[in-house]
């Protein structure tokens, strides 16, 4: 597999980056501006580090009347933008390129109004995903989406890379707890799409939005559903001596009409890298692990984890183990999150993101085993086994060329690997510049094309966030 | 009117062709599944008819997979038979207008799609394109488009299933759908809170919606709605519904956590099983207003809130009676003689930004003449032409259904 590749920088442009930075000096606010090349290094890239490209300048604006000023200015000027909202993409979906200006939105941050009544919360687009469900815990509400990055980022990225977390099977994922958008396009107008009712008249754009990838145009403002909070939570680990055994537990409790609000999945090296980080009392002697939660009333839970557990025996689970306090919940939540990082402290990895329907899990688990073996490289499996969404982390060396380009290859084997048991490339973290040149494998030609005439409605001049999610030979005849 | 000729492809490939074909004889096409909601929308005007009723059949379900994946035409008695055989359903409840419109014609699955048909359990289980995982459809230039799949979570490229959801065939023909299902619950109770009306019942139900009951459906009807529903035992009075759904034993611990937390005196009445299912179905269909006429009815989608503040408006310019679902945030208007009065109501819905308005039932006379779905600001109906012509750059499809917006009004 080749490095990927990206869009050779406009010569043109680039001599033009001191005027360019003139004319957008003059339309944002403040500290609104980065065009030093030291302070442009942090927005060289997002998650998915090993591609790096730094931009001709970086605007933060301030209110959606600059990102409209801004948008508007690099349309005539025919420079192209790359969206940022706190540059957590793993998939490269923020990562710039030497003649775009990234516009970030880091400086619009404020919740504007929350409406218990309706169950809304309206918010800027750079609020970060938990400060939502900070601002309103309190009083007994939520906002459901979880990435496993919720500290960190925004609901402008949410949206475009319609994240999910661990909680999808019971709640869904951005789009289906998204009520309302203000979104800035390429040319500078401002559109609103739907409010605090729940359905929303006309072509369901807010619903195209989500997942867009920032090809669409910029979030600035949204309005989400906010759900009241359950009595309680209660995860449940469950330890078994194989995958395969795992899985098929997952499979019956799920055909016998229980679906708890979490199934997550690890393998002994997850578990091992993440008790190590956390020290969530995971088992170190089982294979598989499972993390069970069920939600409501003491007396509900114990209900449906006697079902739960019952069906567990069956399948000769080796420990089960329950959370005694919240506290201890957290840590098992903890240790799950940290997944990623934990993984980063012991080596350099890239984290796959394939769906597959929940009965192929066992055959795509093993088959991504026997992947792995094949390029003589190390992966450590978590994953939402709920909704069949995999995270198989490959672990190499970032600096040994050899290993990372084999990581690559290892990765794009697996993703096919997920399309061709029935499912997709990417569940929640979006295509990218990560996974751009395997679209093809899942779809026709004939099925992207129509997939990019409808982002040309938008973005005619192809100038938002370029060169990402469709293949680069498509993508740049599309362009010209 | 006279009967128009009717295409009933067999399969994919021939109704690409008969797209294609139809394309390049420059002739337009009228979508259709079964036809029970024909009579939604300005009456159609196309050169022919093309339906989906020959493209039948269950492709894909097993049930640990929780998805179902059928071809466009397929009965959605069919699908909810197969769903219900494996104790699992449509967690959106698919509504049924037939009863309202006076037809016997049969839903299928790709109309429920097309025109994202969804029932009280929307408050919490999301919508039917909430559920709606995948579709193959023939876009105006007859070409076969694969969009979504058959998982639950999928970023991979622009999500034009959502665009299709709903779009009333003025996109593409759908071939076929992959639904996301749920284990359907093992019981259901409703308790009915007695007598309250207007803003009390619009608190009742934001007090039953914030707390952690999980409460599956939120409805009021009216004292003058409430016999058509509840028969005898509650006419004249207004009712205020709770629908509670799971195994028995957390329905029993929910609703006495549930009932202290609504904060009210007056009298709750409880229907079990059956009671429940039957009273939720006639909210769903809208059977208060299913009197076998054509006598103008319309649906409002509002700010829950503001729901009964925008009946009692538009009530008071114009005679009728209304009821609410989704926590009031769904508004069944009908209104007495044949004026539609869609200055009206339009004006009331206004001022709740994303709120719309749908005239679901009127003469054809009528329906003729004025705008039966909801005008869209300017740049926002721009933007979906230019959408719709990037799927039918030559308007094939429904163009009689021209003010789904008032962009191709314009066109």
């Amino acid at each position: 597999m080749q490095e990927i590749a990206f869009l050779e920088p406009d010569p043109a442009i680039m001599a033009r980056r001191e005027e360019i930075a003139a004319g957008l000096a003059a339309l944002v606010s403040g500290e609104g501006l980065v065009t030093d090349p030291r302070e442009l290094v942090p927005f060289e890239t997002d998650a998915f580090t090993a591609y790096r490209r730094v931009p001709l300048a970086v605007v933060l604006p301030a209110t959606t009347e600059e990102v409209a000023a801004v948008l508007k200015f690099c349309a005539v000027q025919g420079v192209p933008v790359v969206p940022r909202g706190a540059g957590t993409s793993l998939a490269g979906g923020a990562i710039p390129q030497e003649d775009a200006v990234v516009i970030g939105v880091s400086r619009m941050t404020k919740i504007i109004e929350v409406d218990y009544d309706n169950r809304t919360a309206t918010v800027q687009a750079g609020a970060t995903n938990l400060s939502i469900s900070d601002r309103v815990a309190a009083d007994g509400f939520f906002y459901a989406p979880d990435p496993s990055s919720q500290l960190a980022c925004t609901i402008a990225g949410n949206i475009a890379m319609n994240s999910g977390g661990a909680h999808c099977l019971k709640y869904g994922v951005t789009t289906n707890n998204l009520l309302g958008a203000r979104i800035v396009l390429m040319d500078g107008s401002v559109i609103e799409l739907g409010g605090k009712a729940l359905d929303a008249p006309g072509l369901d754009l807010l619903g195209l939005l989500c997942g867009s990838e920032g090809q669409l145009g910029m979030i600035t403002e949204a309005t989400v559903r906010l759900l009241a909070k359950p009595e309680g939570a209660r995860p449940v680990l469950f330890g078994f001596d194989s995958s395969e055994v795992a899985g098929a537990c997952v499979s019956e409790i799920i055909g016998s009409g229980i679906i708890p609000v979490a199934i997550e999945f690890m393998d002994k090296p997850a578990i091992e890298i993440c008790e190590a980080f956390a020290k969530a009392g995971y088992p170190l002697d089982v294979e598989a692990l499972l993390i069970i939660e069920v939600e409501g009333s003491e007396a509900e839970m114990d209900a449906m984890l006697a079902r739960i557990i019952a069906i567990a025996k069956k399948h000769g689970v080796k420990s089960v183990k329950e959370s005694q306090s919240a506290t201890q919940a957290a840590q098992i939540w903890k240790g799950r999150k940290s997944a990623f990082g934990a993984t980063g402290r012991i080596a350099d990895y890239i984290c796959m993101d394939g769906t597959v329907p929940l009965g192929q899990l066992s055959h795509v688990l093993r088959e991504t085993y026997t992947i792995i073996e094949r390029y003589g490289l190390r992966v450590a499996n978590v994953f939402h086994a709920g909704d069949g969404n995999m995270h198989p982390l490959i672990l190499y060396n970032v600096n040994d060329p050899d290993e990372a380009q084999k990581a690559e290859a290892a990765g794009a084997d697996i993703l096919k690997l997920c399309v061709d048991a029935g499912g997709c490339l990417t569940g929640e973290h979006g295509v990218g510049v990560e996974k751009r040149d395997l679209m093809l494998h899942q779809f026709t030609e004939t099925d992207l094309n129509q997939q990019m005439a409808v982002r040309a409605a938008f973005d005619p001049d192809w100038r938002l966030n370029p060169s990402k999610v469709f293949p680069l030979e498509l993508d740049m005849r599309k362009a010209s | 009117m006279t009967a128009l000729e009717t295409l009933t492809p067999a399969d994919e490939a021939e109704a690409c062709a008969m797209v294609a074909e139809a394309r390049a004889a420059g002739r337009t096409l009228a979508i259709a599944g079964a036809g029970s909601k024909s009579a939604v929308g300005q009456p159609v005007a196309a050169d022919a008819a093309i339906t989906s009723t020959g493209l039948s059949g269950i492709v894909e379900y097993n049930p640990e997979e929780l998805v179902i994946v059928a071809k466009a035409g397929t009965p959605v008695s069919e699908i909810e038979t197969a769903l219900a055989a494996n104790n699992q359903a449509l967690m959106f409840e698919p509504a049924d207008w037939s009863r309202l419109l006076g037809s016997n014609a049969g839903q299928t699955i790709g109309g429920i799609a097309a025109t994202n048909m969804s029932g009280p359990r929307r408050i919490i289980a999301g919508a039917a394109r909430d559920s709606l995982l995948g579709v193959r459809f023939i876009n105006g230039r007859g070409e076969a488009i694969k969009n979504g799949g058959r998982v639950m979570k999928n970023v991979t490229g622009l999500d034009l299933v959502k665009l299709l959801a709903g779009s009333w065939g003025t996109l593409g023909l759908i071939t076929e759908t992959a639904f996301k299902v749920l284990p359907r619950a093992e019981t259901e109770t409703t308790l009915v809170i007695d007598g309250a009306d207007g803003d009390e019942a619009a608190r009742l139900m934001a007090a039953a919606m914030g707390t952690s009951a999980e409460v599956s459906g939120a409805a009021h009807l009216p004292a003058n709605v409430s016999g058509a529903v509840l028969g005898d035992a509650f006419a004249g009075r207004g009712a205020t519904l709770l629908r509670l759904e799971g195994f028995a034993e957390a329905i029993a611990e929910r609703m006495a956590r549930l009932k202290p937390q609504l904060g009210t005196d007056r009298e709750i009445a409880e229907l079990d099983g059956a009671a429940s299912s039957a009273a939720w179905e006639a909210i769903r269909d809208v059977h208060p207003f299913a009197d076998g006429g054509d006598g103008p009815v319309w649906r409002l989608s509002v700010p829950p809130m503001a729901g009964h503040a925008v009946a009692a408006q538009i009530l008071d310019g114009a005679g009728g009676q209304a009821f609410f679902d989704w926590q009031g945030g769904l508004v069944w208007l009908r209104l007495d003689g044949d004026d539609a009065r869609a200055e009206l109501v339009r004006d009331a819905v206004a001022a709740h930004p994303g709120g719309h308005a749908l005239l679901v039932r009127a003469s054809a006379d009528l329906r003729a003449r004025i705008d039966v779905f909801h005008p869209e600001p300017a740049p926002v109906a721009a933007l979906s032409e230019r959408i719709r012509a990037s799927i039918d750059p030559d308007g094939v499809f429904n163009s009689g259904r021209r003010a789904f917006n008032s962009g191709r009004d314009a066109a």
